[in-house]
């Protein structure tokens, strides 16, 4: 991420002055400084991180956080974190249907009209905890949890933010700050009130890689999940990527070639 | 502008297609055109913004073909395209950055045209065909900003339409008009996604009428100095300008490459990644970056009407600006003191964009602080604004009419070719 956001730097300042985004870097409360694996041009997600992000996610947050727009089969497609080069079909990828199998949705209606439930399939989206915005606020003291299906995408330096909220409950509020009722005091969330409980605490859930489940672990891992979910083809984006600034150098470099050769007789 | 010998059919079917249809002679005379042989890399643009303008029309009319316009799916469908379309991945972010990259080559295309007086006699048509072929751009990609309904698309649309409220009597009539109801929603979304579909094909046919307008005349050159012998100042344009386009051309995808596949929402937004919500304000309500400018004018006047009419204005002013430049010297090369406040009014319009994506009363310097509060205090971008809003009118109504009076320009060459054989490597 730092060479592109080097590059977009120098060329936002150096051909158009400014970008947008520049203006809300800015603000807003300071948040930590920690690297991810799929940062930077070449950069690729932390496959095991991801699958331990996903059991934080599936244990905890999917209690009370939606992803609506992400369908299950989707974690086995190429880029997931449960791809399978065995199984480059992930509606045939074993790990995808088990998956799959501990969800229920609602389908129908049947040949009677009416609607039933059934195991879920891998091309299911992952249903969602409340059956719509006013049920969630109602379980959530009138706060709504985000959607995550593009929430790192939606927040300025997505990864470093959430990670900064996950990692920064304290259990006292400072002096002079008077917490709200049902609120938390988060310093890394704009005004320092958060609604959301800490969701995270050592050992939360158990992984089965034998890493260790602190907060920051755990809460390093979910955010490696949830960039991959926002954002589920940058690996294959960035691959054909250098495939195309490969091909696009040769080819400048040929119609430089090109200019020189018919322009070689010519003052100009 | 003629001068080489036109297209000549050789073969029996060649010559039976020119007396019925010849459409081979338009595409000779189109490219085996007389060009001067000086221009330099700035000439590049107009040949990259007809790239990116092909590959807006091919990557939207595949868009088109997956995206909903409707307010409970528009948001998802581009989730959708981006997920699951076949390289939806690629197209989506192609489209986004691809209008970013045609403001970026749309802005160099103009401030060369100022640079060298290409609006001058006998260029008046062509440039005023330019400046409608801008103003129609921006208002396609106003519209294609809103269809993805994040917040910034529906109040982004929000706080544009409401502009026209400001007109007196109606101003309201004809916000509710535009939206088709009673605040931006599924009939506004809908009438967006029609007319940003259409637009581009009016932009097309606007690009038409500017080459034959360019081929009337013929380019103007780094030396403002008319053709005089076409045999010793021009080269015809291919091959030696489809190459030099083609590697500037080339280079330039590059650059749209490093967005697409490296950086695809740098230019972007990110509350845009999250669903429209009439009811939820964002905290700062930006329009995209080649807008800021305006935005900043916008702003600038305390006035809501007087707003609305100095943004509009800036453009409108566009528009006459070859008469109000009186000098008869195209190329500000040969003008010292034009090149000064060209050089001002580039930095100005860039301050204007600066300002654009800033809080008003944020300060661009601190100068001290409030003896009451301790607030800092300093130049606000507010005030910045004004005064570079100030300085953009200034530049077109009062600079150049009044310079092309009192100024005395440098001596020019006599002809193209002599420019260039007595100075073979100058840079423009």
């Amino acid at each position: 991420m730092r060479l592109s956001k080097l590059t977009a730097t120098i060329f936002a300042t150096a051909a158009l002055g400014l970008t947008a985004g520049s203006a809300i870097a800015s603000e807003g409360p300071e948040l930590k400084h920690v690297e991810f694996s799929f940062e930077g041009p070449f950069g690729t997600y932390d496959k095991a991180a991801a699958q331990r992000g996903f059991q934080v996610y599936q244990e905890s947050c999917s209690n009370c956080h939606s992803m609506s727009l992400v369908a299950i089969r989707s974690l086995g497609e190429p880029g997931g974190p449960f791809y399978d080069e065995e199984h480059p079909n992930a509606n045939d990828n074993p790990v995808i249907k088990a998956i799959a199998a501990m969800f229920t949705v609602t389908d129908g209606p049947d040949s009677e009209g009416d609607m039933f439930e059934r195991t879920a399939k891998p091309f299911d989206h992952f249903p969602s905890p409340f059956p719509n915005e006013q049920a969630a606020r109602a379980s959530n003291g009138g706060a709504l949890p985000p959607d995550f299906s593009v929430l790192v995408s939606a927040r300025e330096h997505g990864p470093q933010y959430i990670y900064s909220i996950l990692t920064s409950y304290e259990d006292e509020a400072p002096e002079g700050v008077e917490l709200r009722d049902g609120m938390n005091y988060n310093p890394a969330f704009k005004g320092g009130q958060i609604g959301m409980p800490p969701p995270l605490f050592e050992d939360l859930v158990e992984y089965s890689d034998g890493t260790k489940a602190s907060v920051e672990q755990m809460a390093h891992d979910v955010v490696t999940f949830m960039a991959w979910a926002s954002d589920p083809k940058m690996e294959e984006r960035k691959r054909m990527g250098w495939m195309v600034m490969i091909y696009l150098f040769i080819f400048a470099l040929l119609m430089y070639g090109s200019y020189k050769a018919v322009w070689r007789d010519v003052e100009h | 502008m003629s001068g080489y010998p036109g297209y000549d059919p050789k073969s029996g079917i060649e010559k039976w297609l020119d007396a019925r249809l010849p459409i081979v002679r338009l595409g000779y005379d189109t490219f085996i055109f007389p060009t001067p042989r000086n221009l330099n890399y700035w000439w590049t643009f107009g040949g990259i913004l007809a790239v990116i303008l092909m590959s807006q029309i091919i990557t939207g009319i595949i868009l088109a073909m997956h995206y909903v316009p409707h307010v409970d799916l528009a948001f998802d469908s581009v989730q959708h395209i981006k997920r699951d379309v076949n390289f939806g991945w690629m197209l989506q972010p192609m489209h986004a950055v691809g209008a970013s990259m045609m403001f970026l080559a749309v802005y160099i295309h103009m401030f060369r045209g100022i640079y060298y007086g290409s609006y001058k006699s006998p260029r008046e048509v062509l440039w005023i065909v330019g400046v409608v072929i801008y103003l129609l751009m921006m208002a396609t990609g106003f519209m294609g900003y809103v269809l993805p309904w994040g917040q910034m698309s529906f109040w982004g649309a929000t706080v544009i339409t409401n502009l026209f409220s400001a007109f007196p009597l109606v101003g309201e009539s004809i916000t509710q008009w535009l939206w088709g109801g009673f605040a931006v929603d599924d009939p506004t979304l809908n009438r967006f996604f029609s007319l940003h579909f259409v637009l581009p094909f009016a932009i097309l046919g606007l690009v038409i009428l500017h080459v034959w307008a360019l081929h009337v005349p013929g380019n103007n050159n780094p030396t403002g100095v008319s053709v005089k012998n076409v045999d010793k100042d021009t080269l015809p344009f291919h091959p030696y300008y489809t190459v030099k386009d083609g590697f500037a051309i080339v280079v330039f995808l590059m650059v749209f490459a490093a967005f697409i596949f490296f950086m695809p929402d740098a230019l972007n937004h990110p509350d845009n990644y999250i669903r429209a919500n009439p009811l939820v304000t964002p905290a700062h309500i930006v329009p995209e970056w080649y807008y800021l400018p305006f935005y900043a004018m916008l702003r600038a006047v305390p006035n809501k009407l007087g707003g609305v009419i100095t943004m509009f204005g800036a453009i409108a002013v566009l528009f006459v600006l070859p008469w109000l430049d009186t000098s008869k010297v195209r190329s500000m090369r040969y003008r010292p003191l034009a090149k000064l406040f060209f050089i001002i009014f580039v930095l100005a319009c860039i301050g204007l964009g600066w300002a654009g994506a800033k809080s008003p009363t944020d300060l661009v310097f601190v100068t001290g602080t409030d003896a009451a509060t301790g607030a800092p205090t300093g130049l606000s971008f507010l005030w910045f604004a004004r005064i570079l809003t100030l300085y953009y009118y200034v530049f077109f109504v009062i600079i150049l009419p009044v310079l092309g009076l009192v100024e005395k320009p440098k001596d020019r060459p006599e002809s193209i070719e002599k420019s260039v054989l007595n100075t073979t490597h100058e840079e423009a």
